[in-house]
């Protein structure tokens, strides 16, 4: 009886169709998007275990479906006023949404390789680009390069590339982070949006504690995702980001984020295996000892 | 020991003894090419992305160094064909491939700032980088059926086992390359290891050379 009633309960999602929107096949990867019970999602590969890459809430669009977005503000705390801002992956576009709305002052440049996702995001999840919230279609590497040549700088990087099939190997070694470091103002943040239970993490955690020294490592109960929070400077202390936390928590509160909760889990501990090899343009076989 | 076109057809005992030789060293040759066109990807990722036209870039100037060194080492074959000189193709495409792997980031360095198309960027940093290594390894395979064929009528059949034995190395070379090595070695560990190997072969048909 109660296997009947274990089976019934895995059988539910499958009775409440996904009504596909539209799907595609860019030069990169399977685009879909699906609508279920008010929320339209953007997925990126149509395995068995799909994996939403972005959902929006279309009664509620304002409120941030999955926890690693609302996880990835967590860098205001960090700096809380930035200016100029450099997004790597658009998604459905909810963080550079989010972040014009926040901060209407800031420049932001979002960096996505594929134009399809670009198409998309504008269709069907209402991402609007403007003279402030820009999108460049190209690689985050060679981007980053440019950018370096062109002096620019930003107070805020946001690393979002990685979907969790696929990691761009080229993006996370410690090459990439010393040019991503080098675009960072002296009190800039960076925040990568990663997984805490990939077989990566030891590889991952050494290479970020290669180039940034001490990093702040968000994870959450209840999610496979982890959040690096690592500066240019000095790490504020405990102090300092549950007083920020406070301030911001009242702005955050209409997207869903409880900001107030977040220093609590922000740790500072050497939690990985400091055995495992730094990732390096010269040895970078990140998808390989993601499954090894 | 001169074996040119004129002399009659399997008067001479080399080819028994040349097989040995020559058969493991396009082998190697087929091995080697894959390895370093793969590692390729590696290389210009951080620079270009790793987009399918850096792909696109690569691929395209490994078919037309291939293509060269096909011409040119058919071309060499003419006139007294022998290992000593078979040797010297390895040799010298480990000194070819050498300034790629000392140079090859300021090489990139250089084509970056000029170009600003990845599309570009990444044809001329290839061409820079593998177009003369590849070409002398291509010029081993239309030499090696020359160090083998003794008679037209078998020409077909040595130039055949030619082609299985260097593709079959290619085969296996791109399969180490992309599951094994990249996860074992630094990129140029396994290029300065390429080096080594190809030298060491070199010197293998020299000294076969000698011996006949």
């Amino acid at each position: 009886m109660r296997y009947i009633l274990a089976l019934t309960i895995c059988l539910i999602p499958l009775l409440s169709v996904a009504k596909i929107v539209h799907q595609e096949r860019s030069l990169y990867r399977n685009i879909v998007v699906s609508e279920e019970r008010g929320r339209r999602c953007l997925v990126f590969t149509i395995k068995r275990d799909d994996r939403n890459q972005t959902c929006k809430d279309m009664d509620d669009p304002k409120r941030v479906v999955f926890p690693y977005v609302r996880m990835t503000l967590s860098g205001l705390l960090v700096n809380p006023e930035p200016k100029n801002i450099l997004i790597v992956g658009l998604g459905g576009g909810t963080i550079p949404a989010i972040l014009t709305e926040l901060y209407p002052q800031a420049n932001i440049k979002v960096v996505e390789i594929d134009e399809a996702v670009v198409k998309v995001a504008k269709t069907y999840f209402e991402f609007r680009e403007t003279e402030k919230l820009t999108v460049h279609v190209n690689d985050a590497r060679v981007f980053i390069k440019r950018a370096k040549l062109r002096k620019e700088k930003y107070d805020m990087i946001i690393l979002d590339a990685f979907t969790g099939e696929y990691i761009p190997e080229h993006l996370m070694t410690t090459e990439f982070l010393q040019e991503s470091k080098d675009l960072l103002t002296t009190d800039g943040v960076l925040i990568a949006n990663t997984f805490s239970t990939s077989k990566l993490y030891g590889h991952e955690s050494a290479t970020y504690a290669k180039v940034f020294g001490s990093f702040l490592n968000l994870k959450m109960p209840d999610t496979g995702n982890r959040v690096i929070v690592a500066v240019n400077g000095k790490l504020p202390g405990d102090f300092v980001l549950k007083s920020r936390a406070k301030n911001l928590s009242a702005r955050l509160h209409s997207y869903g984020v409880e900001m107030e909760i977040y220093p609590s889990f922000m740790s500072r501990k050497v939690d990985w295996d400091t055995s495992k090899r730094v990732l390096t343009d010269q040895y970078s076989p990140a998808n390989l000892l993601q499954d090894d | 020991m001169d074996h040119d076109a004129s002399a009659p057809t399997g008067s001479i005992i080399r080819p028994a003894f040349h097989t040995y030789v020559v058969l493991p060293l396009a082998f190697l040759s087929g091995f080697i090419i894959m390895s370093i066109e793969l590692l390729g990807g590696r290389i210009l990722a951080p620079y270009f992305g790793s987009s399918i036209y850096v792909w696109g870039s690569i691929i395209t100037v490994f078919m037309l160094s291939l293509s060269i060194g096909y011409l040119t080492g058919g071309k060499l074959s003419i006139h007294n064909p022998n290992l000593g000189r078979y040797g010297t193709f390895f040799i010298i495409a480990a000194l070819m491939l050498t300034p790629s792997i000392i140079f090859g980031e300021s090489i990139m360095d250089w084509v970056f700032v000029r170009i600003e198309d990845p599309r570009y960027g990444s044809l001329v940093a290839s061409m820079f980088l593998f177009f003369f290594p590849t070409a002398v390894l291509g010029m081993i395979a239309p030499y090696s059926v020359r160090l083998l064929v003794e008679s037209s009528a078998r020409s077909g059949s040595i130039a055949g086992s030619l082609y299985f034995i260097s593709t079959l190395g290619s085969a296996i070379g791109t399969l180490a390359t992309s599951f094994y090595f990249v996860l074992w070695f630094e990129v140029n560990t396994i290029l300065i290891s390429t080096c080594v190997i190809l030298t060491v072969a070199g010197i293998y048909a020299l000294i076969a050379n000698r011996v006949t």
